[in-house]
């Protein structure tokens, strides 16, 4: 693992250009790297949200760091739609890569396996469907008869982040039953990772830690940051302080709201 | 003791339509399918009936996968899940549900979040419930502006799940495959076909038997009233207060 990895490091490897996967809120969203993200700038990003995004999505929209947005939904949850996506939708000022849920989990899984593409069911007929023309509907080669199926090309994101409870010193990160972060790891070319705890003995010693853990064979650093998702929560560890994310929902339903909590936000005075 | 409110009626009403499933998943943010379900395995338990599981997705407490999010859909596709639900922001009369935006896609007038996992969930789960509490045309149109999932297929695409019923804050639907459209086949007490007609879109059946939404019994009551609004409780605090409130 790199030695002494700031957040802004981790930042300055989010290219112009970049494909960055980013996970659903309540899977440990490295929130505490929006800030250095937004204020390194890169350009025409292309946000892969697994599956989903939300806040971070938002607000990286919002600063105008991203091209395309792919993906099953943007949401707040409880504090409502995603202002600036909606905005940026509504303005035509992001592509979209309408998305669903398993597609985006079928597209990572195929790059994990180094193969091309992974079929799957349902689709056919939805405009999800009619609006990817990266995705083929194929004939089953098993089948006698006609069976069409779509093949969902694999999803290689540049760069992956996100957040979870503990790391030892060799990088390895432990992710519990959240294994769709191994499947960003495994897609991905680089995944940095935020983390609550950095501790000394390693976690394959138990053998009951180890299955949960991600192997830093798959993780180029590591950047201990206490309260990193908050204003989400992390499993296990805290709750989402909603109260903030109905705040902010609040103050970016207007650009200039949105633009006033960006000041904040950058300049830490809100989490 | 307050008589049963509205909001129990759809609840006891999702329950019935769940009878017999041995899976049932809930969404994240869906407090009335999620005590429905509760319902339903009360039920079961004191009746001896074997127990209907119930996955509440991102819930700690009520969600028993092990494999990441992608695990409720695998599960599907393997046939593991009964039932679901689906709201959104249109639903037309073939079925077909639109979670995406009203205008013209891609720049919607109106966006809403995404299809989630509906362009998946609604071709692998046999009893997909529609529940969508505002009745009015906006809602219930003719023809969806964006189908995030259609509610019925060409026969050669393999599809083992889709529509089942439309539950709304006037009445019950059932869908009927064969003819891919909804029949009306009972209305809430207060409620009848003229408003229903004028607040839907859609052309749709309606069954000669036409009758009122069925109710609950005093045991039924006591019992949503009681272990079920305690243990929804656990996971929607703020609706289940809410709930207490109205009958209070």
């Amino acid at each position: 693992m790199a030695p002494d990895v700031t957040l802004d490091d981790i930042a300055a490897a989010v290219h112009d250009g970049c494909t960055l996967a980013i996970p659903v809120d309540y899977a440990g969203v490295a929130m505490a790297l929006t800030a250095p993200l937004i204020r390194r700038a890169p350009r025409n990003l292309h946000l892969v949200c697994v599956p989903t995004g939300g806040m971070q999505a938002d607000l990286l929209i919002g600063a105008g760091l991203v091209g395309t947005v792919e993906t099953s939904a943007v949401s707040l949850g409880e504090a409502g739609g995603a202002p600036c996506f909606n905005r940026a939708v509504r303005a035509g000022s992001i592509r979209l890569r309408e998305s669903t849920c398993p597609a985006v989990h079928a597209g990572l899984l195929a790059a994990q396996k180094g193969v091309p593409f992974v079929p799957m069911r349902g689709l056919i007929g939805s405009d999800v469907a009619a609006n990817r023309p990266d995705w083929r509907v194929i004939q089953n080669p098993f089948a006698d008869s006609a069976d069409p199926i779509v093949a969902i090309p694999a999803i290689h994101p540049d760069v992956a982040i996100f957040h979870a409870p503990l790391a030892d010193r060799d990088g390895n990160v432990w992710i519990g039953r959240r294994r769709e972060l191994a499947a960003m790891a495994y897609a991905s070319r680089r995944t940095f990772v935020t983390v609550e705890t950095i501790i000394a003995e390693s976690l394959f010693e138990d053998e009951t830690v180890a299955a949960g853990v991600l192997p830093a064979l798959y993780v180029e650093a590591v950047v201990q940051v206490p309260n990193g998702a908050r204003p989400y929560g992390l499993w296990g560890k805290y709750p989402p302080q909603t109260d903030t994310v109905i705040r902010y929902a609040r103050a970016a339903r207007t650009p200039e709201g949105f633009e006033a909590y960006l000041a904040d936000y950058l300049a830490g005075r809100c989490p | 003791m307050t008589p049963l409110t509205p909001r129990e009626r759809l609840i006891v009403t999702i329950a019935r339509l769940l009878d017999g499933v041995r899976h049932v998943a809930v969404g994240a943010s869906s407090p009335m399918p999620a005590a429905a379900s509760m319902l339903l395995r009360a039920q079961k338990l004191a009746a001896g009936a074997p127990v209907p599981k119930i996955s509440i997705l991102g819930s700690v407490r009520h969600n028993f996968f092990t494999n990441g999010g992608v695990e409720l859909f695998d599960c599907a596709g393997q046939g593991r899940i009964d039932a679901f639900f689906l709201g959104g922001g249109q639903i037309d009369g073939a079925g077909n549900v639109n979670l995406v935006g009203a205008g013209e896609y891609p720049r919607s007038t109106v966006r809403w979040p995404g299809s989630f996992g509906s362009a998946y969930l609604y071709y692998v789960v046999p009893r997909v419930i529609l529940f969508r509490e505002e009745h009015t045309p906006r809602v219930f149109v003719e023809k969806v502006d964006f189908i995030s999932a259609p509610g019925a297929s060409p026969p050669e695409v393999q599809r083992s799940g889709g529509p089942y019923a439309l539950l709304t804050s006037l009445g019950l639907f059932q869908f009927d495959k064969q003819r891919r459209r909804f029949r009306l086949v009972s209305l809430h007490p207060g409620h009848t076909l003229e408003e229903v007609t004028a607040a839907t879109g859609f052309a749709f059946d309606v069954a000669p038997e036409l009758g009122e939404t069925l109710g609950a019994d005093a045991a039924t009551l006591d019992t949503l009233r009681g272990p079920v609004l305690d243990e929804l409780a656990e996971t929607y605090p703020a609706f289940a207060a809410d709930w207490r409130a109205s009958i209070a």
